[in-house]
């Protein structure tokens, strides 16, 4: 029942929204919907922190400590960011850059959007997971070109071919999936579940399943943002409107990682290798490495913190490839943290660019005097995402590090090395940013300050003080995924 | 029709699924492209049948109806209307370098019978040989999709791609479940919405569909 109310909420407000975005109070009504499903989602944690795993709908719904916390996690960035929305899209709105379509359109598909990312996790069926991926997909791809710029519509282009091309190939292997579960099951629907599948995992074909999970990792691997199939992803992050950079960054790639890790355990469970795992260690340090990289040269300011995305899905990917509860503690850990800190540096970004006018970074100066919530803002979440203590960030790559000084000390140096260049990438170009005098052609904005502070509050709790509850939480998680 | 009649026929379907795969890859007019793919969503259609007769599988007729219905008539009309609205139907895309192309996809069909050799070995169905043409569909669709510049054959080669995922689901498997087979349609079908869509987005921004035009987002050096 709460599961049909967190879902149906999203759907219903994505059609309601379709007519009425561009009224005076739909941004209001947006972030009562956004809050409305978030208040289902803790529901729905509360009962399964308290009577376990919860399996609903004929087996279509499947409930977990993993993926209710990513509910969670993807109700209340939804929520936040649609609060930090409302201040954004006026000003866009009164500048001119959408129209009165363009805004109905753009809250239909944020619903809608969320919706198809909470399907995803929530699903117990790999299949429909395969079908809610793709319609993520096909919700932001015009947002992307909402601006109808020619870079724009480039990169939604890029955005749709190129997710499109990666997630066919993740049908692909869940095809090879059922194939293999088809010989146990049978004909029908129970084959996909993933509930019967983690049982008899064991059981299923290793040759089928190996060549499944290479399908997997480029699928939903290209949607994670991994290098060499990060293509889309500094485009797409950088031409869209802020709050959908925010949730594509800090959402949508947390949820095409979680499908990666649901098909890991079932793979790792045929094979009994940890064959999986070093793939996705060699993609996971490969991100890092080419992202930090990269982060040098860029000008665009939302597009080098894009690229900071693939580093720390990199990280995160990295973790769960390692496997062992303390890595995978800290891969879940840093979902968590990085998602929250990017989203905060995303709010501050659009305002600043706001401000500005422009997104160029060697046209942004002295953010700290012309708005201290948005410089002071930027500038803690710099140092939190690049991994400075007392910031959540901190603790879970120091938990990963950990983790892999015991088990894979070959790749510390190369992990550290792309760590020390994001950091000094970053603090390069951001210093100049958010301290010095106000240019002229800076302009004052209302700025939206409950998301910033209350996100930026939650990665300092998380990083000082793990609460219990949460601990178990990730416990438990841990225990479903590392065998 | 016995069981080893169905699997020949199967197997002819398969070759002419393989056989339109090549042709979209070296058809340079748009019409000529969407009657091949067409076709081939017709094949694709007959042999989702054939394999549902022969095995008494009555699922996968809804799904050969559902194939032909959107594969064969409603995405190549839609494409049609599209082509026809940009006034881009006598546009003949150049294509250079056919031969090799060809041989690319050569090695790429005999690349997917390798990887696929060892489930082959498994299969016990009727449709066993066919899993290699699928893969073989999906690779050439994605060739295409490389070596062609139109944003309107690239979609096709995309669909053309879609179309063999879904012979690997009733060649490997006996169809998908229907839950997870109309999900996928109605993705199809909202794709194809979209590409409407972007294909004026595109015109309008850059008075072409040709995606040279776009070569704006690359990293600076």
């Amino acid at each position: 029942m709460i599961l049909l109310i967190l879902l149906g909420v999203n759907l219903a407000a994505a059609v309601l929204l379709a007519f009425i975005g561009d009224r005076k109070r739909a941004p209001e009504f947006n972030i009562a919907c956004s809050a409305a499903t978030f208040a289902a989602s803790v529901f729905l944690a509360l009962s399964v922190y308290e009577t376990g795993p919860i399996i609903s709908g004929n087996g279509f719904f499947f409930v977990d400590a993993f993926n209710v916390y990513l509910a969670v996690l993807t109700a209340f960035v939804s929520m936040t960011t649609a609060i930090f929305s409302r201040r954004y899209m006026r000003v866009e709105r009164s500048r001119g850059k959408v129209g009165h379509k363009g805004m109905r359109f753009y809250h239909a598909m944020y619903q809608l959007f969320i919706f198809a990312m909470l399907l995803a996790l929530l699903t117990n069926n790999v299949g429909v997971l395969w079908i809610a991926m793709e319609l993520a997909t096909l919700a932001t791809v015009l947002l992307v070109s909402l601006y109808r710029t020619p870079a724009a519509v480039e990169a939604a282009w890029k955005y749709f071919i190129l997710c499109g091309v990666g997630i066919a190939q993740a049908l692909f292997g869940t095809v090879l999936l059922y194939f293999a579960a088809e010989r146990i099951f049978g004909e029908g629907s129970r084959g996909l579940l993933w509930t019967n599948l983690s049982v008899v995992a064991d059981k299923l074909d290793p040759t089928v399943l190996s060549l499944a999970f290479m399908f997997f990792m480029v699928g939903y691997g290209t949607k994670v943002g991994l290098v060499p199939l990060h293509n889309w992803l500094p485009d797409a992050h950088s031409e869209g409107p802020t709050p959908i950079s925010a949730v594509l960054s800090g959402l949508l790639l947390n949820v095409a990682l979680y499908a990666l890790i649901r098909c890991k355990v079932l793979v790792d469970g045929a094979t009994h290798s940890h064959k999986a795992g070093y793939i996705m260690m060699v993609f996971g340090l490969l991100s890092i490495l080419v992202a930090a990289f990269s982060l040098l040269r860029q000008k665009d300011i939302k597009r080098m913190f894009a690229y900071s995305s693939i580093e720390h899905m990199g990280i995160a990917t990295f973790a769960f490839g390692l496997g062992g509860p303390l890595a995978t503690f800290g891969g879940l850990l840093h979902m968590l943290v990085h998602s929250l800190t990017k989203t905060t540096i995303f709010f501050t970004v659009g305002h600043a660019s706001q401000m500005h006018s422009t997104q160029e970074m060697s046209s942004i100066e002295g953010l700290i005097k012309g708005n201290p919530l948005v410089g002071w803002g930027l500038m803690l979440g710099v140092v939190a995402i690049a991994g400075m203590p007392p910031f959540g960030v901190f603790t879970s790559e120091f938990l990963i590090l950990t983790a892999s000084i015991k088990n894979a000390p070959f790749f510390i140096p190369f992990f550290l090395l792309g760590i020390a260049v994001a950091f000094a990438a970053l603090f390069r170009k951001v210093m100049p940013m958010v301290f010095g005098r106000v240019p002229n052609n800076q302009k004052p904005i209302r700025v939206a300050s409950v998301p910033v502070i209350v996100h930026m509050a939650l990665v300092l709790v998380l990083g000082i003080y793990l609460p219990t509850f949460l601990s178990q939480w990730f416990h438990t998680a841990v225990e479903l995924l590392v065998r | 029709m016995n069981v080893s009649f169905a699997a020949q026929l199967n197997s002819v379907l398969a070759a002419l699924i393989l056989l339109t795969a090549f042709g979209l890859l070296v058809q340079r007019r748009i019409y000529g492209l969407l009657h091949i793919f067409a076709w081939q969503g017709f094949f694709l259609s007959v042999s989702t049948a054939v394999v549902g007769y022969s095995a008494s599988l009555p699922h996968l007729y809804i799904s050969a109806v559902l194939t032909l219905t959107i594969k064969v008539i409603v995405l190549p009309y839609i494409l049609y209307v599209l082509i026809h609205r940009l006034r881009i139907h006598k546009e003949v895309e150049e294509v250079v370098n056919i031969p090799t192309t060809m041989l690319i996809g050569i090695a790429l069909v005999i690349f997917s019978y390798h990887l696929t050799a060892p489930i082959r070995e498994l299969s016990v169905f009727i449709t066993r040989s066919t899993l290699a043409v699928a893969l073989a569909t999906v690779m050439l669709g994605l060739l295409m999709m490389i070596t062609r510049k139109k944003a309107v054959t690239q979609i096709i080669g995309f669909l053309a791609m879609e179309n063999g995922l879904f012979f690997a689901a009733t060649s490997a498997t006996y169809g998908m479940p229907l839950v997870v087979e109309l999900g996928v349609a109605l993705d199809i079908l909202i794709a194809a919405f979209i590409f409407g869509i972007f294909f004026f987005q595109i015109r309008t921004t850059f008075d072409t569909l040709d995606l040279k035009a776009m070569e704006k987002l690359k990293e600076e050096e």
